[in-house]
């Protein structure tokens, strides 16, 4: 008799006020217990309409079906296969957009936390001393994978379970791209980043930092020098854009990626004390958008000690297009969210530093392309808000370095890789996936890019 | 065999000047004049980018020369030939556009922008362009490269400020000492301290000719992703990495990168002295 239980099982979390002045992850993970009982609430439905949600396709009901066993290391086995990382997906997946949304428990009460159970199957798994590193035999072919987030790894570790000799190429000093320069420390500990990374090179995979693809190789050079025979490009979404608006140039206002890539993986989160890389101590921040990594930003503002926090956001909470979760929890550690408010212009101070916010409230109208309602401004509703910090986290536009040096490579108005629904670029050869050709999303479409492109590099160099 | 990111060879040019060579064959047989590489000296150390001064594309080796002012360059001047960088990466940037400079070029370096200003003058004068390099310092002691940069140009114009050497003035009043001799250029390059490029454009504009100035805003990751280095340039923001680092000098708001690159001096300063009482420590001990 399944668990009827209209609730998920909870799992346990810092206390708000606790862990917004600490870096420690914010959820703790279920007990083999918790994960049993919760498992236990899968009606492991015959059609399976949770595996149509998953981006990368898990056998949801087969590996949940393992934990009611109780055979952790089957229920590994079964998630690592169709999943290379799944203590990050467990993590940070919108699980309430993709699987969750399609399970039928969801219709009455609370959907089985598929997310939560992942997390515990993989962790469980790491703690264990369990990973899943077999490979078909090496076949010797070179297969480059440029960018090591989420689409890279996750197609450098499809690649060598097929027994490709997979390189995978980054431009920072350490492996993981988003994963490690964005999403903080509270909601994805590195060390997690770390052990699947640690994973894929027991697979074989090689992986290169210091690498900007673009400067010190071209494609053409992956090609023709380095011999490999087929390239994957995963070099992620890119520069920063800002609200163009008066005053973003001030100190004190940070773009998104440039404060987390400060705290993150610069490791200012560990006190100037520890660490050579400066950000400011701000007292007052005005984070500018509503997505994920506008809620990443201002929770870590708040835990590097600024006394107010802002979420500064042109529409409505409802339109929040960041994950429910995090949205919740930023409001209970005390971020301020500041809905239909428009930034106008930043006031610096004499020094040149950021002091004061203006703003407009706004009204919403008629849906708009994205079908969320058109936001716009009421006349004379200005304020200010007296800010020291201001934080852009509008969304990235494709870095020039690949398409610049890559002749033939097809890139769409906004320079992100035109890719058909294989991951094949203009250039034969060449794949990609990921945000370089969506545009920003999330870490699970680029792990299921990824995947998908790596299936079609293996018939590419099947037939070849 | 080398290993990944020695140091070949490492020559003190002033008691705060060094010259290193590290071994990174890949980066030297790419890089170009203007371009940069961004290195970090120890696991947990910032990312610094540093103007490539040489390449040896035969011996793999990258010539960096840098200014001991603040703790990270401080940690590099302790490591030995040898001894490796953690990480060095690189070549970043577009090179300097010397196709398109004319045939007449002064090139400003200002102290230890000389070290960049050098390769790029060099470049021009392999190309076949006619170089006025002036090289301009505070004082007689504090000059670096003069041999390296009288080979690299046509005419080389030493400058001290207190004028112990050379032209007593700034490199600015030598230049425009050279354009009323009637000098005709058709392009400026200026390297230096922020302060000097400014005074550079100021002079060059007032005589319409076109200037280059290579940007040293405050980065982080200098690869195109974090936009610390956003430099307004004619109303627009560039972005100095992948942009840059060369920007029309007559269109560079100055003012707001010389405000941006104080936003953290007084962590800078504090970092510095620690690591200055952590090494007398070392040596006491």
């Amino acid at each position: 008799m399944p668990n009827m239980s209209l609730t998920k099982v909870k799992m346990a979390e810092q206390e708000p006020n606790v862990r917004n002045k600490n870096f420690l992850e914010v959820a703790q993970g279920y007990t083999l217990e918790q994960a049993m009982e919760e498992a236990e609430r899968c009606l492991n439905c015959k059609n399976s309409p949770c595996v149509g949600g998953c981006p990368v396709s898990v056998p949801i009901p087969q590996f949940i079906a393992k934990i009611r066993e109780k055979d952790l290391e089957g229920a590994y086995k079964i998630l690592s296969n169709a999943n290379a990382l799944p203590a990050i997906s467990g993590r940070v997946c919108p699980q309430e957009t993709q699987c969750e949304s399609k399970c039928i428990r969801g219709i009455k009460g609370e959907p089985v936390a598929i997310g939560r159970l992942e997390r515990f199957v993989a962790d469980w798994a790491r703690e264990n001393g369990i990973a899943n590193v077999e490979t078909a035999p090496k076949n010797g072919r070179k297969v480059a994978v440029i960018g090591s987030g989420p689409a890279g790894l996750t197609c450098a570790g499809e690649l060598a379970r097929m027994g490709y000799d997979v390189t995978v190429f980054e431009a920072l000093h350490v492996a993981g791209g988003v994963l490690s320069y964005g999403i903080p420390e509270f909601r994805l500990p590195k060390e997690i980043v770390n052990k699947e990374v640690e994973n894929l090179m027991k697979m074989g995979v090689k992986i290169e930092t210091n690498m900007v693809i673009g400067k010190v190789l071209s494609i053409d050079e992956i090609f023709e020098e380095e011999g490999f025979e087929a390239v994957f490009i995963g070099s992620g979404a890119g520069l920063p854009m800002f609200a163009q608006i008066p005053g973003e140039s001030l100190c004190g206002v940070y773009s998104a990626n440039e404060y987390l890539t400060r705290i993150n993986l610069m490791k200012a989160f560990r006190g100037a004390e520890n660490c050579d890389t400066p950000v400011m101590h701000s007292k007052s921040v005005a984070v500018i958008g509503g997505g994920n990594v506008a809620m990443d930003a201002a929770r870590c503002a708040k835990r590097m000690g600024a006394e107010t926090v802002y979420i500064v956001y042109r529409r409505g909470e409802e339109e929040l297009p960041a994950r429910k979760e995090e949205v919740h929890h930023a409001m209970e550690e005390g971020i301020i969210f500041k809905f239909l408010s428009a930034p106008t212009s930043i006031e610096g101070d004499d020094k040149g530093r950021v002091c004061k916010l203006h703003c407009v409230e706004m009204q919403l109208g008629e849906p708009d392309a994205s079908g969320r309602r058109r936001p716009s401004p009421i006349e004379g509703s200005d304020f200010t808000m007296d800010v020291d910090t201001v934080i852009p986290a509008l969304g990235t536009s494709p870095n020039p370095l690949i398409r610049s040096t890559t002749p033939g490579l097809d890139t769409n108005k906004k320079g992100c890789i035109v890719t058909s629904e294989n991951g094949g670029t203009s250039r034969v050869g060449v794949f990609a996936g990921g945000d370089a050709s969506t545009g920003a999303a999330t870490v699970i479409l680029a792990m299921g890019a990824g995947k998908t492109a790596a299936k079609s590099i293996d018939e590419y160099l099947k037939n070849k | 065999m080398e290993k990944k990111y020695q140091i070949v060879l490492k020559k003190p040019l002033k008691p705060d000047i060094t010259l290193m060579e590290i071994h990174a064959p890949l980066i030297a047989k790419k890089a170009k004049a203007g371009q940069f590489i961004i290195l970090r000296v120890d696991e947990d150390g910032e990312r610094i980018p540093l103007t490539i001064a040489a390449t040896d594309k035969e011996k793999g080796t990258v010539t960096i020369i840098y200014q001991k002012v603040g703790k990270t360059t401080l940690a590099l001047d302790e490591l030995n030939e040898g001894e490796c960088l953690h990480d060095f990466v690189g070549p970043l940037g577009v090179p300097t556009n010397i196709a398109e400079m004319g045939k007449k070029v002064a090139v400003v370096g200002g102290g230890a922008g000389c070290a960049i200003a050098y390769p790029i003058a060099k470049a021009l004068h392999e190309a076949g362009v006619e170089v006025d390099l002036i090289a301009g310092f505070r004082n007689k002691d504090l000059i670096i490269l003069e041999d390296e940069m009288k080979e690299a140009c046509t005419n080389l114009y030493m400058c001290t400020d207190i004028g112990d050497y050379g032209f007593h003035g700034f490199g600015t009043d030598r230049l425009k000492a050279l354009i009323e001799e009637g000098n005709k250029y058709d392009h400026a390059v200026a390297i230096g301290p922020l302060l000097m490029m400014k005074f550079v454009c100021k002079l060059t504009k007032e005589y319409n000719i076109p200037t280059t100035i290579s940007m040293n805003p405050i980065m982080v990751d200098g690869t195109g992703m974090c936009g610390c280095c956003r430099v307004t340039v004619g109303g627009e923001t560039k972005f100095a990495c992948v942009d840059g680092p060369d920007f029309d000098g007559h269109l560079v708001d100055f003012d707001e990168v010389i405000a941006r690159n104080n936003s953290y001096k007084e962590f800078e300063t504090q970092k510095k002295e620690e690591y200055i009482c952590r090494l007398r420590g070392k040596t006491n001990a």
